[in-house]
Order: C-alpha cells, then sequence, then structure tokens
C-alpha cells in the first residue's frame, strides 16, 4: 500500500548529509517515508476499530476460558497458576443451548476478520518505529517498552491463534496457558495504549484538529489511492476473510462457502454421521476390541458404590432426545444435531444421588488428547438436555463420534463432550 | 539541559506502572515454561513484521509502481495490488493449510481431505485478478481521459 520506503536519493545532498538522522536515505527521517496515506486520521479509523474489536475478542476469550470451568478441577485446568488472573470465574451456564457457539464463532471469525485491520494498522505507524531521539522523557521510554508488549503480544495471540485452528502446533508450549496468559500481557499494553490514545484518534476522526503529525510525510509521492480508497481496501481484505471463514459454523451450503477454512468446504461424511468430527477414533488412539459391544462397559460410581453398564443395558434405561450442537474451541460448529441417550442426572440418580444430581468426573478410553479425562459441573449434569448419547440423528454414534457412548451437554465447550466413555464418577470435586 | 532525565506526564508514568505490573503478573505464567521460546515467539513477531514482512511488501509495491510508471501505466496500480494483496493475505493467514505442512495431522483428526486449500487459493487468486482484470478493461477508456486530463509529471 502507499509509496514504499526506500526512496530518495538527493545527489546535491550526500555529501553533507552523510551522518545526519534527516538524511532521507535513512528511515530514522521523516522524509524517509513517503505515502501520501499516512495520517492521523487514517491510523486513527484504524485504531478505533482495533479497540472495539480487540475489546470483543478479549472479552469472548476470557468467556471462552470460564466455558471450560477451569476451577471445577485439575483436569479442566490447564492453567493451574492463574492466581488472581481467574477472578471472573463463574459457573458457565447450560443456557443458551448455543451460547459457546455463539461465542466461540465470534472469537475465531472475527480475529482472523481483523488480521488486515491490524497489518494496515502497524503500517500507518511504521515511521514512529524509527523516529530520533528514541525516548523524548522517562514517561516516553516506557510507552515505547510497552508498545513492544503492545506489538509483539498482539502479533503473539494472532499469530497463535491462527496457528491453532489450523492444527499447526509449532508454538512453544501448549496452546491454552500460551493463548491465555499471552491475552493478559497483552491486553495489559492495549488498555494503556487505549487510555493514552483513545481521545487523540476520536479528535482525528472528527477532524477537530488540523493533519499537523509525524505520520504525516513531510515529502509525499504523488498518490495512487486516496485514504478512503485505502481504508475499502483494508475492508475488503477484512471482508474476504471474513466470507471465507463464517461458514464453518453452519452446516449445508453455507458451510461450502468457507472455502479456507479448516472446517469449511464440505462435510467428512454422508448420512446422519457425517458431520464435522474434532478428533477421529483413529488420532484419538481408540483400540476398536476395547470399544466392541462385547467388551466395553460404562462404570458409574457414586455414592451408593459402581455399576458396570453394557451398551445393551444402557439401551434399555429411559432414553430422551435433545437437539444440540458441537462447538469447537477452534472457532467452528455445527448446526444443532439430534442426540438420543441416557440424561447424565439418570446415570447419577443410579448411583444414589436421586433428587441432587452433583458434579461428575468423566474419562474416555482415549490414548491421547489434553481432554481424555474431563469434569462437568452439577448444573450440567442437572440439565435435562445433558445425556450420554448412544445415537445421533437416528442412527448408532459412529467411532469418529465416539461410539459405543459419548457426553453432550448444552453449551459446553467441544472437547467437554467426552468422546468413547469409560467412566463416569459421580460427586462432588 | 543536556543530561537532565525528563520525566514526562506522571499520570502517563502512572499508568504505564500499572500496566507493567499486569504484564509481567501474566508475563511470568507465559514464560513458566519455555521462556526463551515465549521470548523469541514476541519479540521475533515484532521484528519480523517491522524488520522483513513490512520492508518486503513495500518493496513489492515499490518495484510495481516502477513497473507501470516504465510502461506509462501508472493509473493499473490498484487493478494490480488489490488482487495481489489480498491473494498474498489469504496466503499469510491460511499458510498451514495450503502448504500442507499440517497435512498428515489434519487428515487423522478431522478425517477431512488435506489437499484441498491449494487448490481453492489458487482458484481464489484467479478469480482475483481475472476480476480485477476485467474491471481494468471495462474502465480502461475513462481511466485514459483521466490521464489526458491530468498536467504532464514535473520530473
Amino acid at each position: 500500500m502507499g509509496r514504499a520506503p526506500f526512496r530518495g536519493v538527493f545527489a546535491a545532498y550526500r555529501r553533507h548529509m552523510r551522518d545526519d538522522p534527516r538524511d532521507p536515505r535513512l528511515p530514522t527521517s521523516p522524509g524517509f517515508w513517503r505515502s501520501p496515506l499516512r495520517g492521523p486520521w487514517f491510523t486513527s479509523v484504524l485504531g478505533l476499530v482495533l479497540l472495539a474489536g480487540i475489546t470483543v475478542l478479549f472479552v469472548t476469550g476470557l468467556l471462552s476460558y470460564a466455558a471450560y470451568n477451569p476451577d471445577l478441577s485439575p483436569v479442566n485446568d490447564k492453567t493451574p497458576d492463574k492466581g488472581i488472573l481467574g477472578f471472573y470465574l463463574f459457573a458457565w451456564p447450560t443456557d443458551p443451548h448455543w451460547l459457546y457457539r455463539l461465542n466461540q464463532g465470534v472469537h475465531v471469525t472475527l480475529g482472523i476478520t481483523l488480521i488486515p485491520v491490524l497489518l494496515a494498522k502497524l503500517w500507518s505507524v511504521v515511521p514512529r518505529l524509527f523516529a530520533l531521539p528514541p525516548a523524548r522523557s522517562l514517561a516516553h521510554a516506557l510507552e515505547r517498552i510497552s508498545l513492544l508488549l503492545l506489538v509483539g503480544g498482539g502479533l503473539f495471540e494472532f499469530v497463535t491463534g491462527v496457528l491453532n485452528v489450523q492444527l499447526d502446533y509449532v508454538f512453544p508450549g501448549s496452546f491454552y496457558p500460551l493463548h491465555f496468559y499471552g491475552a493478559w500481557v497483552f491486553f495489559a499494553a492495549f488498555v494503556a495504549h487505549a487510555l493514552l490514545k483513545t481521545p487523540t484518534a476520536l479528535r482525528s476522526v472528527r477532524r477537530l484538529r488540523e493533519e499537523k503529525s509525524d505520520l504525516v510525510s513531510p515529502r509525499p509521492a504523488e498518490p495512487t489511492v486516496s485514504r478512503r480508497g485505502a481504508l475499502w481496501f483494508v475492508g475488503g481484505g477484512s471482508l474476504l476473510l471474513f466470507v471465507t471463514t463464517v461458514g464453518q459454523n453452519f452446516g449445508g451450503p453455507l458451510r461450502r462457502t468457507a472455502l479456507l477454512a479448516p472446517h469449511g468446504g464440505g462435510e467428512p461424511g454422508s448420512g446422519p454421521n457425517g458431520f464435522q468430527i474434532n478428533k477421529t477414533a483413529a488420532y484419538a488412539g481408540i483400540d476398536s476390541a476395547e470399544a466392541a459391544e462385547d467388551a466395553w462397559r460404562l462404570v458409574v460410581t457414586g455414592r451408593t458404590g459402581t455399576v458396570r453398564l453394557s451398551r445393551a443395558r444402557l439401551a434399555e434405561l429411559p432414553l430422551h432426545s435433545s437437539a444440540l450442537p458441537i462447538a469447537c474451541v477452534e472457532g467452528w460448529s455445527t448446526p444443532d444435531q439430534w442426540w438420543r441417550g441416557v440424561r447424565l442426572r439418570d446415570l447419577a440418580a443410579l448411583v444414589g444421588y436421586e433428587d441432587d444430581p452433583p458434579d461428575v468426573f468423566v474419562e474416555s478410553l482415549q490414548r491421547h488428547g489434553a481432554f481424555r479425562k474431563a469434569a462437568l459441573r452439577a448444573n450440567q449434569v442437572a440439565d435435562p438436555r445433558s445425556l450420554l448419547a448412544l445415537y445421533v440423528n437416528g442412527e448408532d454414534l459412529s467411532p469418529d463420534h465416539g461410539h459405543p457412548a459419548r457426553i453432550i451437554v448444552p453449551a459446553a465447550p467441544g472437547v467437554l463432550n467426552t468422546k468413547w466413555v469409560a467412566r463416569m464418577t459421580f460427586g462432588d470435586l | 539541559m543536556r543530561g537532565r532525565l525528563v520525566i514526562g506526564s506522571p499520570l502517563q508514568l502512572l499508568l504505564l506502572s500499572c500496566s507493567f505490573a499486569l504484564a509481567a503478573y501474566a508475563g511470568v505464567r507465559l514464560a513458566a515454561g519455555d521462556w526463551f521460546g515465549v521470548a523469541l515467539w514476541v519479540v521475533g513477531a515484532a521484528v519480523l513484521h517491522d524488520l522483513v514482512l513490512l520492508p518486503l511488501y513495500a518493496a513489492a509495491d515499490r518495484a510495481l509502481l516502477r513497473g507501470l510508471d516504465g510502461a506509462r501505466r501508472r493509473e493499473w496500480a490498484m487493478y494490480v495490488r488489490v488482487p495481489a494483496a489480498l491473494s498474498g493475505l489469504l496466503l499469510l493467514v491460511w499458510f498451514p493449510l495450503i502448504s500442507s505442512v499440517v497435512e498428515a495431522r489434519y487428515r487423522s483428526a478431522t478425517g477431512l481431505p488435506p489437499g484441498v486449500f491449494l487448490t481453492r487459493w489458487l482458484l481464489i487468486t484467479a478469480v482475483l485478478f481475472g476480476g480485477s482484470a476485467l474491471l481494468l478493461v471495462v474502465r480502461l477508456p475513462r481511466l485514459r481521459r483521466a490521464a489526458k486530463r491530468r498536467p504532464p509529471a514535473v520530473h
């Protein structure tokens, strides 16, 4: 965008300007930066869009973190040293049943949509990176250090998020702690930056101030596009990312529009079990012998002891239906599927919790996966729509969707809907 | 006066101190595992963006404008820039899928075919450039008239 920065060799000035920081051949000189687009209005519009967008990203991110109920049990908590950063945690509700689907769809889709705005914003202020003197005061020096956290932390959050949804786990550690603590580092710098700059940005956008700013090039090149045109350009990039991503939250033809999103394009199969899969049975290391009809027994433990139930025995218990989505932290989801199985609270009643369903600790046959053990809270167990599902859309669960039996709970993140359930322990965690 | 430390706004100092305190509290936890890797990623992200990615696309843009100037077709700039930048943006965001570096894991985890993303990206790129070329052809007469009206460049 704009005229390129590496320009400006004026032979006549060469001799006496060789070591002068104002030499327009050096990026430390304001004259080095020639794009006529740069200026407070352009930067401010992008900044205000990011102010709103990143605030939504932060809030939906914190909500997603709470949705895992990390304070319920160590198995749900990938950040045990969170300390005061978990100050706001609350019992994640089961209503509305699409809550996590909406929250995570917004978090990931908005994050991807904001990437062009972030890149344009960084482009618009890059001359300041090289501005001299490096610090005009102690406050200015600290602000510049804070900007490293803002830019580095912000890019870190965007990059780890974008890589994680593509299953490219190259970042230095586990995604949950990196993205969570990284968000707080970034947000600390973001709040300071927003408080320092928003008043100026609002004034610039309202054009109450003249465009006299260090961002405006002192020797602008001939424009090839207007500032408004450049904003449309950025918006077009956002729109393109949006329309090729958002469809992975819907079914049918809409999913096909998500051409580049990891769960866009099409469904992995056809028929009742043909909807999107988070992790297949093969990936999770499910031994088909263990999951076979004659070998598999669900072990349910509670106040009155332990019962072992075959799948046939489970199917004789009162069966109920609920229409619930699968919604993944990676920002894709399925429409409501029609699940049929035994209510979790009925299973609790089998082991002595007739009227007071407690929390439950669920273990899977899975060999791999951070959530092969997971805990659900009493309000999730008590919800009449929470099932240990045996069937989906009128058919037996397929191996990839958790056969012999899986958990399905309204509004819970996908990984808490444990597949290939082997053992359920009811009781206060 | 030379050498005197200028403090700056006390309010700003207070605000930044609060910000650093929170960032340090979270940062210690962020770096609790692989501290070097995390520091490399945070600082590396800023450095790679500011000193590699940005200069690269700025240089590409400059090369484009030079080329168009040489052919006296400067008014074509946006018709090349827009599809090229949009295509590059999609590649940047979806590189792991498009380049198939995660092919094996993607296939075995999701049960979806992994090889489709490169084709789709190429098709989108073709549509973007094709659409832009079509628009240019339609608008060419108007662009030519505008170019004639413009006073000759001072060089």
